[in-house]
């Protein structure tokens, strides 16, 4: 059964993905993204990481990609000027790159086992809150530092000059 | 069962297909957006590590990218829009003027 929706939501990210790296107009892009990462959400819940992937449909689907939509429409570049999508050496290299970044990762997480823990909730959001608020309460804090770094910085980057 | 390698596998295909994003587009927004599909893939390895060796580490972890995710996205934007206002274009060919 795991299986059977392991591969149905993994095909789906993978599709969602591709598209997402391969469409013109960026809208058609964020629109893909959304589709993506519901479908690692739905992997999320399949490892029982059920705070996670309610955090990743509100933070990532709700928040980042409406913020990635705002912004498209906000600049909202007319089709004839988008960037012009032009083949080049540097490029196609770039992609064989990627293509062996992938191959070694792919052997590498073919031969990585892991031992048998038995079934636990260590996704459950008593488990992540308990873990979060005691062993990682510094970094959570510390996050929260970040958070209004960037908060901060977006403001003082987007305004216009007085 | 699904083998714990079939995720880290999923993981690795959803990062290089990010990573072509990143090198292979022109256009900023689609690269930031490629940025947070590896950013993502990254999570897919996390979550699965830590629901196999059931430890809450691996969920902390891609909470932990997450917020790094979102301060990226909101920061990236707000110089795509700066850049935006001086140079008109999205085009990260024609962002060179650091360049010699």
């Amino acid at each position: 059964m795991e299986l059977i929706f392991f591969i149905l939501f993994g095909a789906i990210a993978t599709g969602g993905a591709i598209m997402v790296v391969t469409r013109r107009h960026p809208m058609a892009s964020a629109l893909y993204l959304i589709l993506t990462l519901f479908a690692v959400a739905a992997l999320f819940v399949l490892r029982q990481a059920h705070f996670l992937a309610a955090i990743q449909v509100i933070v990532y689907a709700g928040a980042v990609v409406v913020l990635f939509i705002f912004v498209i429409m906000l600049i909202n570049v007319p089709d004839d000027r988008l960037p012009v999508e032009r083949t080049t050496v540097l490029r196609v290299l770039g992609v064989i790159a990627a293509g062996l970044l992938l191959l070694e990762s792919a052997v590498a997480a073919r031969r990585f086992g892991m031992p048998k823990a038995p079934a636990s909730d260590s996704g459950s959001v008593e488990a992540v809150g308990r873990a979060l608020f005691t062993d990682y309460l510094l970094a959570f804090e510390v996050t929260s530092v970040l958070l209004l770094a960037a908060v901060i910085g977006a403001i003082a980057l987007a305004k216009k000059k007085a | 069962m699904v083998q714990p390698s079939a995720y880290l596998l999923l993981s690795a295909i959803l990062f290089g297909i990010g990573v072509v994003g990143v090198v292979a587009r022109r256009n900023i927004l689609i690269i930031l957006m490629s940025v947070e599909l590896m950013l993502n893939g990254v999570n897919v390895a996390f979550v699965a590590a830590g629901s196999y060796l059931g430890s809450a580490t691996g969920g902390i972890f891609a909470f932990m990218v997450m917020t790094v995710a979102a301060a990226e996205a909101a920061v990236g934007l707000a110089l795509l829009i700066a850049l935006y206002r001086l140079k008109e274009t999205i085009d990260i060919t024609e962002l060179r003027i650091l360049k010699w």
